[in-house]
């Protein structure tokens, strides 16, 4: 790699990407990847009204209580981590 | 060689005579002061005395003259670099912080970094060790401080009494009755003697190793302190650190002076540390002789009870203790392996003259001058080599050389000029680092080093990548340092980073990465830093007062960081002893770090403790100090000090009534400050102060009233109308009274004042009418006032305030006539005045007769003008003319004679501003229906179109566009179709004024007037406006860019498109760029269908350079299009899909660019199908490394985002995240990311369904939920 490559927009772009909570990496497994889709998952959910509303009546629930149910859910939204193969 | 000498012997006989022509009795000058005729022994002989062409001035010699002439301008000349007065730096200017410091920001090198402190806090309850250093300990030692300094001063005053007492004749007995008073009296004097350095170092008392007092002990040897009152920076310094006997005998006296009153240093902390330090080093009297060396130790800390002044005194890292002062030979000085970095600069600076000017050798000589022609004489029997004293001082005492001349004996123990291989790594160590980083190149096994020892080793390699490191060094280093900080302890990292900040050589760069170092380790450090803190403040608040803006904040920055992490107890306790230190510029810098350390932990925080300093009974200083706090917190936080107005200025009111002057000053300061802080709010929080305030100017004279008028002056805008009415009746009988003052400062003050209480909403114009206009014209209208810059300024502000109260005809009728004054700045002052009045304010009140003399005053001062960057007359005139409107038409006439006059004038600058002139009131004379007269202009500007300077071809044309701008096309002479031909090649010219002028006119002509010229000039003018799209300029790029689109329009597309597509096969990169840029602008202004036909079909040219423009179009095309690109995308879709198959990377870059701006101008318009076809051909390119590309593509399919939506773009991606090929999963990850960071909630609904492993549940069953 040049030397002027190595500042440009391009190799920084996976590090600005890093940054932010949710973004991946190649190796990334399966367990943080769907963890991380719960969780979108959940504050989609609680971020959009209409959707919350939705689940309200279909679960016959409040809709404070489906919010709460699910911002528990997102502390462990697919359990614990399965042990690593490698350690 | 018979020739040569009879040339020789013939010139020697001409001089001879000469000599006999210029005897000395044909001069005349005052032999009493010029002794005689032996004055001539010592001049230069060799010089022809009679030869024609000795003519120095060149204006008196043809050929001199005609030469001058071909010589660069002497602006060129002035800004070449040439070597001032320090040319050891090269044509670099010096860096280094302390050059462009005045004497008092020097004094931060006079402070004294001081040992850490009892940290209560970590300590607990437990008595701190007798060792340690307690507030207590500090706060005594202030107070000795102060009691020396009083008695110092008593004895001085004493010893005045004395001699006035003795000149009195009142008996000499009385001192020489106290030997041992005598003798340090006289040690005084001494001091008080060197008037000069007494002047500069007024706190000469304030040095805490002027006396050897406590002070002394208590001090870290640090490496930048300079020792003694000298501060050892002028170049006369030298001779002091050189060790003359006479010195010596002066540094033996001093501590004599101190051995015999030992009892006179009794405090408690000195008794402790004494016997260690002198305990372990050498004995006490050797090492109070060695300070006279000046060598700072590389240590920093002399912390007593510590290890550490054993390293400082170890000669192995500092030799000083090797040179013996009974030696005063200057080649002594050789044998000290380490030396100052002053002293260094200075070696090196002599260094380098003594080698330039060292006398040439015979060989040399050799090489110099041919062979042939050139005779060796012997030298006449009178001549005797220079003996004289003066030029033997110069040669004598510098340590590299022996007196006159010898070659130096080469020593290898030096360590300069070639710097020493770095080991490990390390990078290039400066001369002045070596006392601060020398123990690195000791390449000791670190293997035998005590753990302690290999830490320090660790932050001296750390410290120096970071100060002298490449960027990528630095930054790791900076990394371990932050990482390490905890590890590395509090103590060892300030030991080694603070001594660095005090090094005099320090530059800029130096001192920013330094002070960064601090701020990441102060975060990892957090309240470790607490014994340090006062350490830090001394190095850190020098940076407050630094006259760069981004040092001072990075101070605050410091300061700020520092105070969160000690708590405010802590910063309370390092910083009050300094409080009322002796030394003003240590008081002055710790109020600035106390108001940083209250906008940090908020105000209320700090109150009880201003208060009580403010109210201190000890001192003045504590209250100088305190109030000044309060000051330097409302200039810092500004309007954020309103909740707590009412607090600050109770605690300070009552320093309005302080018996100590300096005290009453700040004090009217610092409201002054709050309220302009407050302003326009919190006038309730002053009711308290209104009364002094208004006592103290009727009771105050000089500089007291001043602060007191400045103060009143912040307030009255705050008040009520009606009680503003009054209070600036009340302060203006003393304003009035101080119009006549010659104090400078207390004339800028009383402007000020009498601005702030003008504006205000009580004040009737009658009042201002009848009582201040009078004297104010008297005592400030007067020449001498524009002379300086800042008088100036401030007398335009107010008398335009004054204006904007009374109306205009009260001012401008007053000073109008002085617009014929004769002094020019004064013309310049009073016609800035009358265009900033008469634009603020109109002229419908100025009647006919101040009309007339309005013009005829501004008309003479224009033409009278000998110099005007500013340009102040044109714009006054410029205004003066567009507010009187229609009412100039009289005057057009004699204006117009002056312009054209002007016009023909020979000094280029009066041509630029008759144009220029003509382009301000172009409107006016449309509005006067002066047309007729306008096309006179325009012809007598048209004829001048051959004008060579740019400036003035430059105003020329602007003159032009204003009045086409004006008359519009049909009414205008010359012609359209005249003057466009001789505009064409005009256009060639490279200087920007010219060229941004050139086309606004040439651009407005083809907006408006394009059908008066024919196709053909338009074709021509194309050609040259494609040079023009490489202008630097934005607004030049621009116009030319909107030139086109309307030439296009004009003529039609095709022509202009055919030149432009021909352009693309141009070689030169920058033109094809630019004649993309182009094509893309007319296809925007002719719509896209004229032009994409010939522009695809361009593509079939099998060149690469053409097809790459192609694409380089339509990318831009689609970019200014936008939405118009719907009805296009299908038809250049095949050709995209060629591009991006392409083998060529430029082609699948250049279409991958279009296809972006494709797809966001068309996003939500209906043309997915078209798009995602796209989509299938860019995402093959994912995989290229070239930097361009891969930026391209993922643009591309950052737009198909936006135009498809995210889910698309991730079923694209799903087949990628997980694949077994680490580098295709990375570049996955990656767009898998950007698409994440652009549409993370989009993604939500499109996420693959993945099934339950085990314990962990991934399915999302809420998604299938239905009601």
């Amino acid at each position: 790699m040049q030397a002027s490559d190595r500042f440009n927009i391009n190799s920084q772009l996976e590090h600005l990407q890093a940054k932010y909570v949710g973004t991946g990496h190649a190796d990334m497994n399966r367990f943080e990847w769907a963890v991380n889709i719960q969780r979108d998952s959940y504050a989609s959910y609680v971020g959009h009204y209409p959707m919350l509303a939705y689940f309200a009546i279909a679960e016959n629930e409040s809709i404070g209580r489906e919010r709460y149910n699910f911002m528990q859910k997102m502390l462990l939204p697919c359990g614990l981590p399965p042990e690593r193969e490698d350690e | 060689m018979d020739p040569v000498d009879a040339e020789i012997a013939k010139t020697q006989e001409e001089r001879k005579i000469m000599e006999a022509a210029l005897a000395p009795n044909s001069i005349t000058f005052d032999t009493e002061l010029y002794d005689g005729n032996n004055r001539f022994q010592d001049y230069n002989r060799e010089i022809p005395a009679n030869d024609e062409e000795e003519n120095v001035d060149a204006m008196d010699n043809e050929v001199a003259r005609k030469l001058a002439s071909y010589t660069a301008p002497r602006s060129l000349l002035n800004d070449m670099p040439r070597g001032g007065d320090d040319e050891s730096l090269g044509f670099k200017k010096s860096q280094r912080i302390i050059d462009r410091e005045d004497d008092y920001r020097r004094r931060r090198l006079n402070q004294v970094i001081s040992p850490e402190r009892h940290d209560a806090f970590a300590n607990g309850d437990k008595t701190p060790k007798p060792e340690t250093r307690t507030y207590a300990d500090v706060m005594r030692e202030a107070a000795l401080k102060r009691e020396k300094e009083e008695t110092l001063k008593a004895i001085a005053r004493k010893k005045k009494e004395e001699e006035e007492n003795k000149a009195a004749g009142k008996g000499r007995e009385t001192v020489a009755a106290q030997p041992a008073q005598k003798r340090r009296n006289r040690w005084d004097q001494s001091q008080d003697d060197s008037g000069a350095k007494k002047a500069k170092t007024g706190s000469d008392w304030d040095m805490p190793d002027s006396t050897p007092g406590i002070g002394r002990w208590d001090a870290t040897p640090t490496p930048g302190r300079v020792g003694d009152a000298t501060p050892s920076l002028s170049r006369k310094n030298r001779w002091d650190e050189t060790p003359t006997p006479g010195r010596l005998a002066d540094s033996d006296a001093t501590p004599a002076g101190g051995g015999v009153t030992p009892g006179a240093t009794p405090a408690g902390m000195t008794w402790d540390a004494t016997p260690k330090l002198s305990g372990m080093a050498t004995p006490t009297p050797k090492r109070q002789r060695s300070r006279w060396d000046e060598t700072p130790a590389t240590m920093g800390s002399a912390t007593p009870g510590g290890a550490t002044p054993a390293v400082a005194y170890t000669p192995g890292v500092t030799p000083v203790g090797g040179v013996e002062l009974a030696t005063p030979t200057p080649g002594a000085i050789n044998l000290r392996g380490a030396i100052t970095p002053e002293q260094y600069n200075l070696l090196r600076w002599e260094k380098d003259i003594e080698d330039r000017n060292r006398p040439l050798t015979d060989e040399e000589l050799d090489t110099m001058f041919p062979q042939e022609g050139y005779k060796i004489l012997e030298p006449p029997p009178s001549y005797v080599p220079i003996r004289t004293p003066a030029r033997k001082l110069l040669a004598t005492p510098t340590p590299l050389g022996t007196p006159l001349y010898s070659i130096p004996e080469e020593n290898r123990g030096q360590q300069f000029d070639v710097p020493k291989e770095m080991p490990g790594g390390l990078p290039f160590m400066k001369p002045e680092d070596y006392q601060y980083f020398g123990a690195l190149l000791n390449e000791e096994d670190e293997e035998e080093l005590s753990p302690d020892e290999q830490k320090e080793r660790k932050i001296m390699k750390l410290l120096l990548k970071v100060k002298n490191g490449t960027p990528p060094q630095r930054k790791t280093a900076l990394r371990q340092l932050t990482d390490k900080a905890r590890e590395f302890g509090a103590g060892p990292l300030f030991n080694r980073i603070l001594p660095l900040l005090m090094q005099p050589t320090l530059e800029d760069q130096e001192r920013h990465l330094l002070v960064k170092v601090i701020d990441r380790v102060l975060y990892k450090l957090d309240e470790l830093v607490r014994p340090y803190v006062h350490k830090i403040l001394v190095v850190i608040e020098p940076l407050l007062i630094d006259e760069d803006y981004y040092a001072r904040v990075e101070g605050r920055e410091i300061i700020s960081n520092l105070s969160k992490a000690a708590g405010l107890a802590t910063m309370i306790a390092a910083m009050r002893p300094d409080i009322d230190n002796i030394d003003e510029y240590v008081r002055n810098t710790t109020a600035r770090a106390f108001s940083v350390v209250a906008s940090a932990l908020g105000i209320p925080a700090l109150l009880p403790f201003l208060k009580a300093v403010c109210q201190s009974k000890k001192s003045w200083q504590a209250r100088h100090t305190g109030i000044k706090i309060v000051q330097q917190i409302a200039i810092l936080i500004g309007c954020a000090v309103l909740p707590h107005l009412r607090s600050l200025v109770e605690i300070i009111e009552h320093g309005l009534n302080d018996e100590n002057q300096k005290v009453r000053t700040i004090t009217a300061l610092s409201l002054a400050a709050l309220a302009e802080a407050a302003a326009p709010y919190g006038i309730e929080s002053f009711d308290s102060v209104l009364k002094p305030l208004w006592k103290g100017i009727r009771s105050h004279r000089g500089k007291v009233l001043a602060a007191f008028l400045k103060a009143i002056g912040f307030i009255i805008p705050l008040m009520d109308a009606i009680y503003a009415s009054y209070y600036t009746k009340e302060v203006m009988v003393i304003l009035i009274r101080e119009f006549q003052s010659p104090d400078e400062e207390m004339k800028k003050i009383v402007l000020k004042v009498v601005k702030q209480c003008v504006s205000t909403e009580g004040v009737e114009a009658d009042y201002i009418r009848s009582d201040i206009l009078p004297e104010f014209f008297r005592n400030f209208w007067v020449r001498r006032m524009a002379l300086d810059r800042r008088n100036y300024r401030q007398l335009v502000d107010t008398t335009v305030e004054i204006a904007n109260k009374v109306g205009v005809p009260d001012i401008v009728g007053r000073i109008v006539e002085d617009l014929k004054d004769e002094s020019e700045p004064y013309r310049r002052m009073v016609m800035e005045t009358i265009e900033k009045v008469v634009a603020n304010l109109g002229a419908s009140d100025i009647d006919a007769r101040l009309e007339e003399l309005l013009i005829d005053g501004i008309l003479y001062a224009f033409q009278e003008q000998t110099s005007d960057d500013a340009n102040v007359m044109l714009n006054g005139f410029g205004a003066v003319v567009n507010a009187l409107g229609q009412r100039v038409k009289p005057y057009l006439p004699q204006i117009c004679g002056t312009i054209k006059w002007r016009l023909n004038n020979k000094s280029a600058k009066v041509r630029q501003q008759a144009a220029d002139l003509i382009s301000r009131i172009a409107v006016v004379m449309k509005q006067c229906q002066e047309e007729q007269l306008m096309g006179h202009l325009g012809v007598v500007l048209y004829e001048y179109l051959g004008e060579e300077y740019p400036e003035v071809l430059g105003s020329i044309l602007g003159a032009l566009k204003a009045i086409v701008n004006v008359i519009g096309m049909t009414k205008m002479t010359p012609p359209i179709k005249d003057l466009l031909p001789r505009l064409t090649p005009i256009l060639k010219n490279r200087h920007e004024k010219v060229q941004e002028n050139c086309i606004d006119l040439v651009g407005r002509i083809a907006d408006r007037g394009a059908e008066f010229v024919p196709a053909r000039e338009w074709m021509r003018i194309c050609f040259e406006l494609l040079e023009m799209l490489k202008a630097h300029k934005k607004g030049i790029r621009r116009a030319t860019v909107n030139t086109f689109g309307y030439i296009a329009k004009a003529i039609g597309p095709q022509d202009v498109l055919a030149t432009l597509l021909n352009n693309l096969k141009v070689q030169e990169r920058q033109n094809r760029v630019c004649t993309t840029v182009a094509i893309a602008i007319v296809a925007e202004t002719c719509s896209p269908f004229t032009v994409l036909p010939a522009l695809m079909n361009e593509y079939r040219v099998p060149e690469l350079n053409v097809q790459n423009g192609v694409l380089k179009s339509l990318s831009f095309l689609f970019e200014y299009i936008g939405e118009m690109g719907k009805d296009y995308i299908y038809a250049v879709t095949p050709l995209l899909e060629d591009a991006l198959m392409d083998r060529d990377l430029v082609h699948r870059q250049t279409a991958a660019s279009a296809v972006k701006h494709m797809a966001l101008g068309v996003a939500g318009l209906g043309c997915e199908d078209a798009l995602v076809h796209l989509l299938n051909y860019v995402w093959p390119n994912i995989f290229e490394t070239s930097p361009h590309v891969i930026n391209a593509v993922m643009e591309a399919i950052e737009g198909m985002r936006v135009a498809l939506g995210a889910a698309v773009v991730l079923n694209y991606c799903l087949q990628g995240l997980f694949h077994p090929a680490r580098k295709v999963r990375e570049v996955y990850w990656k767009i898998y990311n950007s698409l994440y960071i652009g549409a993370q909630d989009a993604l939500v609904a499109a996420y693959p369904v993945l099934e339950d492993e085990g314990e962990n549940v991934y399915s999302r069953p809420e998604l299938t939920m239905f009601v």
